[in-house]
């Protein structure tokens, strides 16, 4: 689990994980927001469908990739999270036209 | 600087075009605005600062500046500069396109641009060298500059059952900070053979006369007396149990939440090499970088590199880099004269003869050995296409493949969205150590544009040449 130091400042963005409510703090990367809501899987791996999530947090890696706003492939560590961001963790490949 | 909104408000022309926005990069702007230049910078983040100087103007954190350290906040003096120079700066941007004709490929927001530029300097600092142990793609398992990052810009500590991996400056400066935030590693599992503390002896007189010492000693100071070390330079390999992880050493293992992993940092060469600019291999750091004049300048005309993408020295040397190549594109365009941009240099020249002190030292104590570099067969080597290391050495057995781009072929890697940053250097050392070769003989990836994913409705937002423009562009 991640623990947010306590002047870190409060999580007062909204947003949603796979559905459920879930709040960051302004200044988050999705990624950032969503390990510290206890999400360390981000999504099942394109050929064996296995388990990943943030390696590298620069954008090098890509293996934080997310479903944000019904738009797949997206790098949560590179993205800023935004109120009533909608994110889903990505099942293996990107899917056609999203 | 001025902050761009959009790819739409860069203008088609610049007179300078700096690619990154962490110390090397913010260095670079200041001095080229000094002399009067056009600059746009263009960063991948959503604030300057760089990996080293992550939020820097903006740390939750900045009411604690104990907890990071003071070298941290060595930046916000560059930070300022910056912000007061001038540029235009666009974030969240990706480059992924450069040209000997200095043209830039440009992406944010899923809008795509071509800008173009009379002098580059690429800015694009380091990543952490890859590590590949068996369970380094499991969910939890990160690198130490990642745990850093969440810190920097988030302020984010990993609690319970924290198990740092490998060895180096950067591992042992995570260490202290999380001391500092209240959340004591569980274990420090330190992969360096301890006969290299020997072997590196023979560079200690420079260490000793260098900024180093003093920055080294107080971590190793304040880690050796409050951590738990474990020799981990016999093998070590993460696992999943329960709903947790488990390191395991010769020595035993120990049961982990989180798995940080470091071995070191190696440039960042991926648009310098999809450029054009010739590579060269550095056999002290173990990993490839453009070769560079004392300016900065590589093998294409107008373009240059500066900070730890030209070869690891660490963000104060990387600052003083980008002062040196920002004089130098002013002196081509002539904006001032050869004498003019030596005798300013000249302060900064002895800083980074100084600042570079200590680093042979440094190389020589934490370049991963032989079978680290490598990897285990037992581990993915590459993580997009997930090729494991096995599999690796049986096609380079197989198949007699002269060089990683014959890998690519047979086995895939280092075609996915990484495009081999995570996988070239491990399959360069894999081919090497099994055919008895040396890397640089071996060669590396072949790298083409666009060097960071770019979706065909991107390239479709791109402007419509004329018949004109577009024969002018073809090469």
């Amino acid at each position: 689990m991640f623990r947010r130091l306590p002047d870190a400042g409060e999580a007062t963005l909204p947003f949603t994980i796979d559905g459920a409510p879930a709040m960051g703090r302004q200044g988050d990367s999705v990624a950032a927001a969503l390990l510290a809501a206890g999400h360390p899987v981000f999504r099942q791996s394109a050929v064996t469908g296995s388990d990943r999530g943030p390696y590298c947090m620069m954008g090098v890696c890509f293996d934080c990739l997310v479903e944000i706003d019904g738009v797949g492939n997206r790098q949560g560590c590179m993205t800023l999270l935004r109120a009533g961001m909608a994110i889903r963790p990505q099942p293996g490949k990107r899917l056609l036209g999203r | 600087m001025t902050l761009l909104s959009g790819t739409a408000a860069l203008a088609d022309h610049y007179d300078l075009a700096i690619v990154g926005a962490g110390p090397a990069g913010m260095a670079a702007a200041t001095v080229a605005r000094g002399h009067g230049l056009s600059v746009v910078v263009l960063d991948r983040a959503a604030d300057a600062g760089g990996q080293v100087y992550r939020g820097i103007l903006n740390s939750p954190l900045a009411a604690r500046r104990s907890l990071l350290g003071a070298n941290y906040w060595k930046g916000e003096a560059l930070a300022r500069e910056f912000v007061g120079s001038g540029a235009e700066v666009l974030h969240q941007a990706s480059v992924w396109y450069l040209d000997a004709a200095l043209r830039l490929g440009v992406s944010r927001d899923g809008q795509a641009r071509i800008i173009a530029a009379r002098q580059v300097i690429l800015a694009t600092g380091a990543l952490e060298r890859p590590m590949p142990i068996p369970g380094w793609e499991l969910p939890g398992v990160m690198t130490a500059g990642a745990a850093q990052i969440l810190l920097k810009a988030s302020g984010l500590v990993a609690t319970e059952g924290v198990v740092l991996v490998g060895d180096g400056p950067l591992l042992w400066l995570l260490a202290t900070q999380y001391l500092a935030a209240g959340a004591p590693p569980a274990a420090l599992v330190l992969t360096t053979p301890p006969a290299r503390w020997w072997q590196a002896a023979g560079a200690l007189p420079g260490f000793l006369a260098s900024p180093y010492l003093a920055k080294g000693l107080s971590l190793l100071w304040r880690g050796l007396r409050r951590l738990r070390l474990v020799d981990g330079s016999r093998g070590v390999e993460i696992a999943t149990r329960g709903d947790g992880l488990v390191v395991r050493h010769r020595g035993g293992e120990i049961a982990a939440r989180h798995v940080l992993l470091h071995q070191g940092a190696v440039p960042e060469v991926n648009l310098a090499s999809a450029a054009g600019c010739r590579l060269a291999w550095q056999e002290e750091g173990r990993a490839w970088a453009p070769e560079v004049d004392a300016w900065g300048a590589t093998s294409l005309p107008g373009i240059a590199v500066a900070g730890d993408g030209a070869g690891i020295a660490g963000a104060e040397a990387a600052a003083v880099s980008g002062r040196l190549a920002a004089r130098q594109a002013a002196c081509a365009l002539g904006r001032i004269t050869p004498a003019l941009r030596d005798a300013q240099s000249a302060a900064d020249r002895h800083a980074l003869r100084r600042l570079r002190r200590g680093r042979a030292f440094l190389d020589r104590l934490y370049t991963p050995d032989a079978a680290m570099l490598a990897g285990s067969p037992a581990a993915l080597a590459c993580r997009c296409e997930e090729i494991g290391g096995a599999a690796l050495r049986q096609a380079v057995a197989a198949t007699g493949a002269v060089g990683p781009n014959q890998l690519k072929a047979y086995l895939r890697c280092g075609m996915g969205p990484c495009q081999g940053r995570l996988c070239g250097l491990t399959v360069g050392e894999v081919l090497a150590a099994q055919q008895g070769r040396s890397p640089a003989a071996v060669g590396r990836y072949r790298l083409r544009p666009p060097v960071f994913p770019l979706t065909v409705a991107e390239m479709a937002t791109m402007p419509v040449l004329s018949e004109e423009q577009s024969r002018a562009n073809r090469p």
